[in-house]
Formats: structure tokens, sequence, C-alpha cells
């Protein structure tokens, strides 16, 4: 990472000056960040969003500077692991140039940080961001009493809107070309000894009625959470606005799935024809690749309206709230409200939600998220939920059902989640009860910039997986499933098919016996035969053991791989991927899922560990394999009992 | 007196700390310094957590953790 020396070498051996970007949590360090660099961080608004330190280049006229962001700082003193990052950048890897970021909503906390920071005595210059928040609320700044108060050059910015930049980037290539240390502030001259947080806050509030006039009034955050932070009102709020969006995620799915089905499919229908001489690369392209990739692609969609929802709920300023809320609930646990933020971003995607955890105050509690935060129900588990809920639980229950099947399924793991962190807590970790504290930031309309962003950053990183991961899987189930094909096969099972009873044939096409019998002599199909027996008492047969182990490196795959399984075999006019899964059978005809084998297979996906990433991921933040392992097999075990149970219970209640 | 004993709208003022947890130290870095006049904004349904409003801020804490900070009623 970071050389321990201030500059870095550029590419022609030259040192290129670093610039930190530093200030409180929530400031507005990272919206700058992006602004300056053309970088695309997350930006959200709540403390703790950046926990990584994370570089780009500024280019100033001929000169390349390297600017870094890092987690947020309430003092000097860290006590997590993402205001340790912080610390060390700024203490141990000393920068060229501070950039102090102060919100000027909020100038008197963050001014003590300042008065730390000058007393490092290192070049420094101050970004005052949210001006126009305090100009909305009514207020003024008089930026050069600031000035004059603080020493060293003030610049205001509004990071989104652009304005300010170009007068921040005159200052830093001025204050690199001619550094001034920041002069020590709120001491009487000669004074060695450290401040206490009095004498330092008493210099800040000062500073303050000197630069800042607000007529004070009921702000539009106080309204909104007398409503939203409700004693009763509060947490019905909260869990109606999980519910809508589920709702909003399944009612939106059907139209636009429709769409892109019948795109591949038509898709399909062009190209089908000039392969027609090589039937194995017809079937390679057709049912492999375009079967396969069009089978996933189909869920972006959600994926998108998913980020959608969810980015909006975090540049809005509402997560903090849940959290507070939350935080009993989780307190009950062991956990602490800080945890609610990681946890809720695993239901985009456990990487984020892990990497989050470094805002825990302490390292069991850190640990304890990170092992449940992959039981939240990620964004790549919406595929089968929509897939099996569409088929199974819809036609049978209503739409209104569905959407609150796809609701329960999301709450699964998080119910999951509380027995875990108890045992956890009493049995390995033995966790004491871990300081919360939290500020609730003002709410603000989110940027839609932001929202965009991550709808388009993650909607990459899913078509990516669908271009690469899906694609080589895809190929290679087929080919198993393709291969081998003896000559005179074909004709043997023809045979076979003349001497089934005549209900039989009524039932089943000639062309659909010979193509089932060809997959279960396929390789995969012999290797399925092999691992059905395992998944036996779950109500599985060997196209799901296929398609759940198909998945264990990336759960993507699993919808195409049940793609490729039930539409090979499949009449012709069954080959969508909804028909397909409601009609395949056993051998003997029974229906091979129902609502109840559905949810288990549901259940399944919810609890399982089929994310290599996560795993990788696991084993970078902890340092040791030991708890990728743990995760492993306690998600994968729990797994599988629920999937048995829920089949059990099925047998029990006639299902 | 505990902020735990406050109720929802009550203004009380910091008068000494009784110990210096990592959270009360951290609150008294955060601006909830001796002298300060703060006021509790929300009381979460159980009783925990509480939402206190100072120097132009809110934030949250849970008042077993605080009960290092000793407090007296204004106003
Ligand atoms: N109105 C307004 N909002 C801003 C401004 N700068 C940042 N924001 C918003 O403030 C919130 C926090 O911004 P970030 O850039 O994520 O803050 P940060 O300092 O990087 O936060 P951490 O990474 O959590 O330490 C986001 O919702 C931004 O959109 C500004 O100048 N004006
Ligand atoms: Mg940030």
């Amino acid at each position: 990472m970071a050389s321990p020396t201030s500059a870095t070498l550029g590419e022609a051996g030259v040192a290129v000056p670093v610039v930190a970007l530093i200030g409180n949590p929530n400031a507005g360090k990272t919206s700058l960040f992006n602004a300056l660099t053309g970088s695309q961080q997350k930006v959200a608004n709540y403390p703790g969003v950046t926990v990584e330190r994370v570089s780009a280049r500024l280019q100033i006229g001929s000169q390349s500077v390297e600017v870094v962001d890092v987690p947020g700082l309430y003092s000097i003193r860290a006590i997590s692991v993402d205001e340790e990052v912080a610390y060390q950048a700024i203490v141990d890897h000393p920068s060229d140039l501070f950039v102090y970021v102060a919100d000027a909503t909020n100038l008197e906390r963050n001014l003590f940080f300042f008065s730390q920071i000058a007393d490092l005595q290192r070049p420094t210059i101050v970004a005052v961001t949210m001006v126009d928040a305090l100009q909305r609320a009514g207020g003024t700044i008089d930026l050069e009493a600031l000035e004059e108060a603080l020493g060293v050059p003030v610049i205001p910015v509004v990071a989104h809107k652009g304005q300010g930049l170009d007068r921040l980037v005159e200052e830093i290539e001025s204050a690199l070309r001619d550094p001034k240390p920041c002069p020590p502030v709120g001491r009487s001259p000669g004074s060695p000894v450290d401040l206490t947080p009095e004498e330092r806050y008493k210099w800040s509030s000062e500073v303050r009625s000197a630069t800042i006039t607000e007529r004070p009034s009921p702000s539009t955050t106080d309204r909104l959470d007398a409503v939203l932070t409700h004693r009763v009102f509060g947490l019905a709020i909260f869990v109606g606005l999980m519910y809508l969006v589920f709702q909003a995620l399944y009612t939106f799915a059907g139209p636009v799935m429709d769409g892109i089905e019948w795109t591949f499919g038509k898709l399909a229908d062009a190209v089908s024809p000039s392969l027609e001489g090589t039937p194995w690369l017809q079937s390679l392209v057709v049912d492999g690749i375009i079967g396969g990739v069009g089978s996933a692609v189909i869920f972006l969609p959600q994926i998108l309206i998913l980020f959608f929802l969810i980015a909006a709920l975090e540049g809005s300023g509402y997560l903090a709230r849940a959290a507070f809320l939350m935080d009993r609930l989780l307190g009950w646990c062991g956990l602490n409200g800080r945890a609610f933020i990681p946890l809720l971003s695993s239901y985009a995607c456990a990487i984020p939600g892990i990497m989050a955890a470094r805002v825990m105050p302490d390292a069991r509690s850190r640990l304890a998220t990170i092992m449940v935060a992959p039981l939240m129900s990620c964004s790549a588990r919406l595929p089968v939920y929509i897939l099996l809920i569409g088929a199974f639980i819809e036609p049978k229950y209503g739409p209104g059902w569905a959407g609150f099947a796809l609701f329960a399924m999301h709450l699964v793991g998080l119910v999951v989640a509380i027995p875990v962190v108890l045992i956890l807590n009493k049995r390995v970790l033995k966790m004491k009860r871990l300081p919360f504290i939290m500020e609730l930031p003002r709410y603000q309309w989110p940027k839609w910039r932001d929202v965009w962003l991550t709808m388009f950053l993650r909607g990459k990183v899913f078509l990516q997986t669908a271009g690469t991961i899906i694609v080589v899987m895809s190929v290679l189930m087929w080919a198993l499933l393709y291969f081998p094909r003896p000559a005179g096969a074909e004709e043997r099972y023809t045979a076979e098919y003349g001497r089934q009873t005549s209900d039989f044939r009524e039932r089943v096409s000639e062309e659909t016996y010979v193509q089932q019998r060809q997959i279960e002599e396929s390789y995969l199909g012999r290797m399925g035969k092999g691992i059905e027996p395992v998944f036996a008492p779950a109500g599985f047969d060997w196209r799901l053991s296929t398609a759940i182990l198909s998945a264990f490196p990336a759960r993507e795959v699993v919808v195409s791989s049940m793609g490729i399984l039930f539409s090979l075999g499949a009449e012709p006019d069954e080959r969508d991927m909804v028909t397909a899964v409601q009609n395949a059978t056993w051998p003997d005809g029974r229906p091979l899922l129902t609502p109840w084998t559905a949810t288990g297979l549901m259940v399944f996906f919810a609890l399982c560990c089929q994310c290599m990433s996560t795993l990788a991921t696991v084993r970078r933040e902890t340092n040791s394999w030991k708890w990728p392992v743990v995760m492993f097999l306690y998600m994968t075990i729990l797994a599988y009992l629920a999937a048995v149970g829920i089949y059990r219970l099925s047998l029990l209640f006639g299902g | 007196m505990k902020i735990g004993e406050l109720r929802c709208g009550d203004k009380a003022q910091v008068t000494g700390y009784c110990d210096r947890s990592d959270c009360v130290m951290r609150l008294c870095e955060m601006g909830l310094t001796l002298g300060t006049e703060f006021q509790v904004t929300k009381i979460a349904p159980l009783g925990d957590p509480v939402e206190l409003c100072f120097r132009c801020q809110k934030l949250v804490v849970r008042s077993a953790e605080v009960s290092g900070i000793d407090v007296e009623k204004v106003g």
C-alpha cells in the first residue's frame, strides 16, 4: 500500500506529492475526492461510508498529484478499525498537504478535530462543505472571519455541483509550491501542554459564533424525525418500507423479464438456422451460451431496481435512523445498532457489507457482524426467488402473496442470524456489550448522480459475472450434459420409447424422451446421479443437486444451470424457464417441485454459503483461514438441515 | 443524575465524569464536554437508545453506556 515516505514515485520517476482529504465522518470527503479525481467511490449520507484508504491522481497543469481519501475521524484517537486506517494515513504515512474537509452545518465539532490536526503543524488548507445546506436552512457563513481564525486558506466547495473546485485546485497547487505549516489554534502563546477537550471546544464555539449566523427554526429533519423515529410508528414505518421495497421489486419484475426473455428467444431463433449443419455447435450456442447467459441476464432489471432503492435510502440519511430503531433488537443478541448498516448493505452484496463491519468499535462485534453478513439475502439470490416464486407461489396464491413471499425470503437470513450471533456470542466470542454512538445526519434528497452511479456500477459487475463465470460454467455444464453421444444410442432410446406404455407415450413426446435419456447418460447426468442421494432427504433430484453444486463458486450461476438442465430435456414449446421448472417431473411422473419443495430450495439458497469472493473477503478481513472455513461449514450445514426440515414437514402435511 | 434518568424533552448539563470509558471519552470529543447543555430529544421504544441534541448535532447513545457522565437538569 502506501509507502512510508510522503511522496510516491510517478511514471517518470519524479516524486508525486500526496494530498490527503481528512475530516469528520460524513463531512463530504469522498464527494470532494470524486469531484477532484473523477473517481467513483461510494458516497452516502451516514457516517462511516469510507472504510479504506483510497487514492487517485489529479492533474494540475503539468504536475501530477496523488489525492488520498480516508475514513472519517472524530478525533486523533482512533478506536475502531476504520479509524485506525485513517489515523495511519494521517500520522504514519505523512502526506505533503492536508485538505481538511469541514461541514459548515456542524462547525463546532468539525473544528475540534481541526484543532488537533493544527497541533501537528503540517501544511493544511480547509475546504468547507455543505454551505448550500446551511444557506437553505437560512444561515450564513463569514468565510473571511473563518480564514482569520484558522490561520490557513479556507475554500467553500459544493462538490456535486462542481462549485469552488477550481479555487481549491489553485490553493492546493500554491500550498504544494510553498508549504506553510498550519499554526496551532486555541492556545495562548507559549502554553506547552496539550489542550483539554473543554479548551478546544471553547475555542471552536467562539469561532462558530463569530462566523455563522443561523435563524433558529424547526428544521425539516426534526419534522421528519418526529414521524420516522416515533416510538410506535417508527418501527411500523420501517417494516412497511422494507415490505414496499420487495413488493415493488416483484411487481416490476414480470413485464421486464418477459421483454428480455423474448429478446433472447428471438436471438436464439435468429442464430439457430445458420448452425443447422453442425448440431453440436448449434446446441452449444443456443442451449449453452444464449440459454445460460440469457437466463441470468433476465434478472438484471430486478438487480437494478434493488440497487436503486438501496442507494436512494442510503443517500437520504434514513439508514442511521434505522440503526437507532434496531439497536435494541441487535443489542439483545449482543450486537449493536452500528451493525445494522453493514447488515443492510449485505442485502445488496455481502462483500461491501463485510468491509463495512470495520466501523464496529471492537474486534469481537466486528467478527460477529462479519460472520452473519452473508446470511443476509444478497441480490445474487434474487433470481432464484423470482423464478421459483413466479413458478410456484404466484400461480397458486396470487401476486400479493408472491410479493410477501419475496419479503419473507429476505427475512429468513435475518431471523437465522439472531441465534447464530447468540451462540457465537455465548460460546465462541464471549463479547461484552459495546458502546454505541451514532450520529444522525441531516436528511437530504438522494443525489441522483450517486444513485445512478451505484446502479450502473452494480449492473456492470453483474453483467461482467454473466459474461465471464456464467459463460464458462454454462459451456461447461452444456458440454458435460451433451457428451458422450455414442453412435447408435439415439436408436436405442427410440426403441426404448416404443416399449413404454401408451399412457406414458401420451404424456411425453418421443423427442423429449430421447433427450432426457441422453441427458441421464451424459457425464453430468451420471455425476448427478452419484450425488443425488446426498440431497434426496431434501426432495431434490439429480438436476437440482447438480445446479446447487455448480453454484458453489458463485450463486449467480444457479439460474443458468437450472435453465440448461431443465430446458434441454423439456418439450420444445416449454423451454422458457418458468414452464420448464413447473413441468419438471421425477421419472415416475410426479411433479419435481411443489410450493413446498420450491420453498425448501429457496431457503437452501438463502442460507447456503455459495460465493467464493465472500470467503476470500472474510479471509482478508479477519486475517485467518479459520473464520471463512467456519462460515462455509455452518452456513452450508444450516442450509441443508433447513431444506431437509421443510421437505419432512411437507411430507407430514401432505403438501 | 444520569442521562438514563432524564425524560424526553428534558434539558440538562454535564457536571462531571465518574469513569473514562471509550464511550464517555468519545462523547466528550464529540462535544459533550464539562458544562455542555444538551437536550434529550428522543427515547427509543424500550427506553434505549436515547437521542441527545447538543452543539447543533443529533447523537444516539445507550443510556447504560453513558452512565459514567453525571448530569444535572436545567430549566
Ligand atoms: N448539500 C450538500 N451535501 C453534500 C455536500 N458534500 C457532501 N454532501 C453529502 O453529504 C453526504 C456525505 O458525503 P460523503 O462524501 O460520503 O462524506 P464522507 O466524508 O466521505 O463520509 P465518510 O466516508 O462516512 O467519512 C452525502 O450524502 C453527500 O451527498 C455539499 O457540499 N452539500
Ligand atoms: Mg467517505
